[in-house]
């Protein structure tokens, strides 16, 4: 057992899998000798050699592509976009042909890869580094968006991602990539996909999140326990697709939801969310469901940001407001 | 020139062809076509390919089919990248590339599927690891790349062959692809059918590079020109390049000049925006044509036997035709059935809803 914070987790997993699956391949801009901007991928060249990690030139759009390519051929990419602000040149690759492969030829050429990216505000980046567009993703059939919130679940979850056999998005909050550690048991045990995590559990009111925010979501949850509220906290974990039953299960219980994410409100995966409970729990519901995000602007650099962020404040006002509507 | 400034790098770049327009030799024939048969069969194949064209057209005027792009004129090209591969080859095509598929064991019906609206027409027969047409534009051109490495990796010996219009060279996807291709040194094969036009925009306007071919030296690949028109020069050249990748000597790029003779599709009228008389010079350099004036200059080949094509491919044509029009559409749920490995539990109850509202049938 060792004792690993979220990047460190991320590493091990990657480590985990090249020993065990010899399909599995790692590239990227600077994944090689450099191991990643992060040091995701740190000592994995030195590890398994150059033609199971290896650096590619600069070109996103290039990665996703050549990741497609080497998928039909039964080999296993992970590949790596530096920064979630840098995988809009990919995204024709990523939903044109990704998400799609398998459908359009009924099942004869698929597309088993995940590309991991760096996302999310918090850690003072430079301009396009803070980005959280989640939702592009999440709307895209074919595909799958993951994001782990601790390092446990990074561990668990990407070890997932690799073996699905179909394309993930995996998304790794920036901001967690160093906050805190946990024990983790390098035995390859993966997490299963497509299922919320409760964190804790609760009977006042269900708070709704994934990434970063879990952070912030389970400190105000331990805040308000002690003004007599229980919050059950759910990790959303797979954005796409989406479990709804086990928020519906827990609102049922609650009848307050306070979903709290770090993108912009408008069509975010958070309006998703809502408008399923509305669909198909309305009774449950006590109050009306409250969206605690980012506002719809653009991520701001560096001294704003924490005005851009939601806060832990802000989580506690929602919860008041629900246990409040009468 | 000053004395300051030397040269630090030079380019030419070559352009082949056997075939003049008149069908006359401007050099001997290729060793791999001494034996004159396989020019007699690229023949048939070609007709074969104008026959399915023209009724696939005739398909899609009479709403059997959906949009369909015509591959009049293309047919030295698809049919010389079909012969210069290998079977177990990995081919990444783009939309006017039917002919090459034919070649490589894809059936017609199964184009005329997947134009008919239908996925299946993408699972087709032939090698299994070849990619479906590509509609948008270039991104083939990458996947080509990543099976290429995929084969490098697994020191295997196949080699891959793409296909890119003319336009196409102006996107990204394909700089990046060459690029790739040439500081990695990938079993791969470009080959950029230039056929003058990309819809409506003319080559002219593409770029002010001299040649397409040219492009690859940026690349640093070897790259060269073909007549398009002339299918021993497209199938000598590609040849070439596919046995030097299989031989780990790296990628080619290779331009064929050729003409769309038809309009970018059955959804496009050329007439708006080119003029007839270049389409009538053009018509003189027809790739069927010049063969045809080849192989009866060579006595390879007489008016019986042409009658006899005639009769022979339309009748393949129409019993593929035959073959399309029977197969019935699948039923609402292969919307849900191939988009994962396996159904996601959050797309059951839309799946049992679509299964609810259409059923089975």
């Amino acid at each position: 057992m060792s004792t690993l914070n979220l990047i460190e987790a991320i590493n091990q997993a990657l480590a985990y899998e090249l020993t065990n699956d010899s399909s599995v391949v790692v590239f990227g801009e600077d994944v090689g000798i450099n191991g990643g901007v992060f040091r995701a991928t740190t000592g994995l060249q030195m590890q398994f050699g150059k033609e199971r990690v290896f650096d590619t030139p600069l070109a996103e759009n290039m990665i996703a592509g050549l990741a497609i390519g080497m998928a039909t051929q039964g080999l296993k990419p992970v590949a790596e976009i530096q920064f979630m602000g840098f995988i809009y040149a990919a995204v024709d690759q990523i939903i044109s042909h990704a998400s799609r492969l398998r459908n359009r030829t009924r099942g004869r050429l698929t597309c088993p890869l995940v590309i991991r990216t760096p996302f999310g505000a918090g850690i003072h980046a430079p301009e396009h580094h803070s980005e959280s567009t989640e939702a592009l993703f999440a709307h895209i059939p074919g595909l799958r968006v993951v994001v782990p919130s601790s390092p446990a679940r990074a561990y668990g979850l990407l070890l997932a991602a690799i073996r699905d056999e179909d394309p993930v998005i995996f998304l790794e909050p920036t901001r967690l990539y160093r906050l805190g550690k946990q024990e983790i048991l390098n035995t390859g045990e993966a997490l299963p996909l497509d299922l919320c995590f409760v964190l804790r559990q609760g009977r006042d009111v269900t708070l709704v999140s994934w990434g970063a925010m879990i952070h912030e979501t389970l400190k105000t949850a331990e805040y308000l326990s002690t003004v007599g509220i229980e919050a059950e906290v759910i990790d959303v974990a797979t954005l796409k697709p989406l479990d709804i039953n086990t928020i519906l299960n827990s609102v049922e219980k609650t009848g307050r939801c306070v979903i709290i994410h770090e993108a912009t409100k408008a069509c975010g995966v958070g309006a998703e969310i809502a408008a399923q409970l509305a669909e198909f729990g309305l009774t449950y519901l006590l109050a009306p469901i409250q969206r605690v995000t980012a506002f719809d602007v653009i991520v701001p650099l560096s001294r704003l940001e924490h005005y851009y962020l939601p806060t832990e404040d802000r989580i506690t006002q929602a919860v008041k407001k629900v246990m409040e509507f009468t | 020139m000053e004395k300051s400034v030397r040269i630090v790098a030079e380019f030419k770049v070559n352009c082949t062809q056997f075939l003049d327009v008149n069908g006359s030799l401007v050099q001997d024939l290729p060793d791999f076509l001494q034996d004159q048969k396989k020019i007699i069969e690229f023949y048939c194949a070609m007709a074969e390919l104008r026959e399915f064209d023209a009724i696939a057209i005739a398909l899609q005027r009479t709403g059997k089919i959906g949009t369909y792009p015509s591959t009049l004129g293309q047919e030295a090209i698809s049919i010389g990248i079909g012969a210069a591969m290998e079977p177990e080859d990995i081919f990444c095509p783009y939309y006017r590339d039917c002919g090459a598929q034919f070649w490589r064991g894809v059936k017609m019906s199964e184009i005329l599927l997947y134009w008919g609206g239908d996925e299946r027409g993408s699972n087709f027969s032939g090698n299994k690891q070849d990619f479906p047409l590509c509609v948008p534009v270039a991104s083939q051109v990458l996947h080509a790349v990543g099976v290429a490495n995929a084969i490098k990796l697994k020191k295997e010996s196949k080699v891959v062959v793409t296909v890119v219009g003319d336009g196409g060279t102006s996107r990204g996807d394909f700089y990046e692809a060459i690029n790739l291709a040439g500081v990695w040194q990938l079993p791969v094969v470009f080959v950029i059918n230039n056929n003058q036009w990309a819809i409506s925009v003319p080559r002219s306007e593409q770029t002010m590079a001299t040649t397409l071919a040219q492009k690859g030296i940026a690349a640093g690949i070897d790259n060269e020109q073909v007549d398009g028109n002339d299918v021993i020069a497209v199938c000598y050249s590609i040849r070439k390049a596919v046995e030097k990748a299989r031989n780990r000597q790296g990628p080619t790029l290779i331009e064929a000049l050729s003409y769309r003779l038809s309009d970018h599709t059955t959804a496009d009228d050329a007439k708006r925006y080119r003029n007839i008389e270049e389409l009538q010079k053009q018509r003189l350099a027809d790739p069927l044509l010049r063969l045809h004036q080849y192989l009866i200059s060579k006595h390879l080949w007489n008016e019986k036997e042409e009658v006899e094509l005639k009769n022979k491919v339309t009748n393949k044509v129409e019993s593929a035709v035959e073959e399309y029009l029977n197969i019935n559409s699948e039923n609402a749920l292969a919307m849900f059935d191939y988009l994962y490995a396996k159904l996601p539990a959050a797309l059951a109850s839309q799946r049992e809803e679509c299964l609810r509202l259409f059923g089975e049938s």
